[in-house]
């Protein structure tokens, strides 16, 4: 176990007397041993305070030594006393008297640290881990690991330099040198004590690639206006964003105590920082759960829906879509915040989706549970089918963020079938369309529709039409099946668009033709997988 | 939202016995509509019409010129250059691949300028007071 030294002790007493706390003090004389910090913190205190009395003839052995019998003993003590420790004030615990001359002082109640302003000292007691874990519970999510993210009040990082050029300086009048990287960083000290708390009373590990996130943030009103004098010296770090509230975030004020020279920073910072009256307030705990990702294929059989909500300055112009059919029952089923649906193309409001659907997927954010055997996804695609004529859906399953990617590379690269019945103005017989079955990978130029002009950029698309299969119907009508490349205006193919389409089906017939209905037939891509239902 | 212009049903043009001569979309020395350009979504760099901004000029084989005026305030967004290599089909489809351009107006202003336009029905009762009064 690594622990103090001789050569710790000028830095231990420096450290004690200017209000820093135990546990910041092992920081500064590096102690890596994450056990150490885990102890409590009146035995912290009072372990440093015998090493401290410690004659000073030992030398070079190891004077600071948490022996684990002492410990014990204190320990049963306390659980003695019970709840009588707990101050529900949020003061820090009071020292009991053990036995020795400095009785007066360590009955009063704990000094905040300057350093930590009370993080590694309140915010690691039972108490405020029993706060968290209360939160984390009646939220009500399903998780199976926890990350645990904490956001300090950049007054940390300004109170943490002034206190490592404190103790820079007294090393250097002993003749030795600290690194700022070997000073043990606040946030690690801090999850390695509260990690394993967290994890016991919730009953799972901490794993940093958790996708369930507990955040907890920290204030410091009291010390708030500290990091200003960094805007004067470094006022290029310092630039107003239109998002944050305050210019002085985290990064910026790191950024501007990177720049700083020691002596502009001395100039205008005391050292040893001041010790505060209060301890940080922890703003808000909050959870959040990583997204998760739910897809499958489905059919549109109403020519009066559209895929997204149709509506135009607050009112709504045709009831329903895809989207909210579909998510609906999922965000019911998941309890999400909210979602976003994303599909490999879509069609227009009348037009059927037919064959084996549409992919799509569905980003469901914040969801509340997350775990779905295969039976229960089956059922949920069956409350979904059940719940609308309108559309239905298949092959609904959970599927990863990459899986996105996927889906949306078939909206570009695959290729679809189209069922489409044409209206010609001049009479047209069997003979008359046959030719069209004959025509393989024709080009087609398609200028940007004038019907989504408004909303697009005007631009020219060069698209292939495969194959086409004509179904004579009488002399104005005939059907058509084209198989065509993504992204091919099929209306437009049809009747032309003033020209802006060729060639057309008009110009291929000599006539003018238009579109009275359009299917989509097929979406060519093999995503998501199939199930067998 | 998006209007496309074209020659009214009762424009000269698209009288019996008229045959276009030429079509010129150079309306001045330093303004062709052919050097139109737009980007992106919002059209930027088209040029801004006026109601009375020249689209193009037409000549035909009896000696008339006509000029076709915008009518409508707006961002140019194309002119038909169909009509120039197949002068044809402006008068045998002037409503549809014979249409002459394509303008976006502003949107604040769509709503006014569609109320200032005439429907189907008053323009052919504007011409029928034309032909009353005539005779």
């Amino acid at each position: 176990m690594s622990s103090l030294t001789e050569k710790d002790r000028p830095i231990v007493q420096l450290l004690l007397n200017t209000g820093t706390c135990p546990r910041c003090i092992l920081r500064f004389c590096c102690v890596g041993s994450q056990t150490l910090y885990r102890h409590p913190y009146k035995d912290l205190m009072k372990d440093l305070k015998e090493f401290l009395k410690k004659n000073q003839e030992k030398e070079d052995t190891v004077c600071f030594d948490v022996v684990d019998p002492p410990c014990k003993r204190i320990r049963l003590e306390h659980t003695a006393e019970g709840p009588d420790d707990v101050s529900h004030n949020g003061g820090l615990q009071q020292i009991p008297s053990v036995n020795n001359e400095n009785t007066a002082v360590e009955n009063s109640a704990v000094k905040v640290c300057n350093v930590c302003l009370g993080v590694l000292q309140e915010f690691c007691e039972v108490d405020f881990v029993k706060k968290v874990c209360q939160k984390v519970n009646s939220a009500d999510y399903q998780f199976t690991s926890f990350v645990f993210s904490v956001s300090l009040p950049p007054q940390l990082s300004v109170r943490e330099r002034a206190a490592w050029l404190l103790v820079k300086q007294e090393m250097g009048n002993l003749g030795l040198s600290l690194a700022k990287d070997d000073i043990v960083q606040l946030k690690e000290a801090y999850k390695w004590i509260i990690h394993p708390q967290l994890s016991e009373e919730l009953g799972v590990p901490a794993d940093g690639k958790s996708l369930f996130e507990v955040s907890v943030v920290f204030a410091h009103p009291e010390t708030e206006e500290e990091c200003h004098f960094l805007a004067t010296a470094c006022p290029d770090c310092f630039k107003p964003a239109k998002n944050k509230q305050s210019v002085f975030t985290r990064m910026a004020v790191i950024k501007a105590l990177e720049k700083i020279k020691e002596e502009d920073f001395l100039k205008h910072f005391p050292c040893p920082p001041s010790s505060p009256k209060n301890l940080c307030v922890a703003l808000e705990i909050q959870c959040n759960n990583g997204a998760v990702f739910v897809a499958g294929r489905y059919n549109k059989y109403s020519r009066n829906l559209p895929q997204t909500p149709w509506i135009i300055d607050g009112e709504r112009k045709l009831e329903s879509s895809v989207e909210e059919l579909i998510s609906e029952h999922l965000m019911a089923e998941f309890k999400a915040d909210s979602f976003n649906f994303s599909s490999s193309g879509r069609e227009d409001v009348d037009v059927r989706t037919l064959g084996n659907g549409r992919p799509f997927a569905i980003e469901l954010v914040n969801p509340r549970r997350i775990h779905f055997t295969a039976e229960e996804m089956k059922g949920l695609q069956q409350t979904i089918n059940n719940s609308s004529d309108k559309i239905q859906v298949r092959d609904l399953q959970l599927v990863t963020r990459s899986a996105i990617g996927r889906m949306k590379e078939g909206e570009e690269e695959k290729t679809k079938t189209y069922s489409a019945l044409i209206w010609t103005d001049k009479a047209i017989q069997k003979e008359d369309i046959a030719f069209l079955d004959d025509i393989k990978e024709l080009k087609l130029d398609q200028k940007t529709p004038l019907r989504v002009l408004h909303r697009r950029p005007l631009a020219v698309r060069c698209r292939i039409i495969h194959t086409m299969k004509s179904e004579y119907i009488d002399e104005h009508h005939f059907r058509l099946h084209l198989k065509t490349q993504a992204g091919t205006y099929i209306k437009e193919f049809v009747h032309g668009d003033f020209g802006r389409t060729k060639p057309n089906i008009g110009s291929l017939l000599n006539r003018t033709a238009d579109i009275l209905e359009l299917d989509v037939e097929s979406v060519d891509v093999d995503w998501p997988p199939a199930l067998d239902n | 939202r998006i209007c496309v212009i074209t020659l009214a049903e009762a424009h000269p043009l698209l009288q019996s016995g008229k045959t276009i001569k030429s079509i010129n979309y150079q309306i001045s020395a330093n303004c062709s509509r052919l050097q139109n350009k737009v980007s992106g979504k919002s059209k930027r760099g088209a040029q801004f019409l006026t109601e009375l901004a020249p689209l193009c000029r037409i000549s035909s084989s009896d000696g008339e010129e006509y000029t076709i005026y915008s009518c409508i305030r707006g961002r140019l967004i194309e002119v038909n250059e169909n009509i120039l290599s197949n002068p044809a089909i402006l008068q045998e489809k002037p409503s549809t691949e014979g249409y002459i351009a394509v303008v976006l107006p502003k949107f604040e202003e769509s709503k006014s300028i569609t109320q200032g336009l005439l429907t189907q029905k008053e323009y052919e009762e504007v011409l029928l007071k034309r032909l009353n009064s005539s005779s």
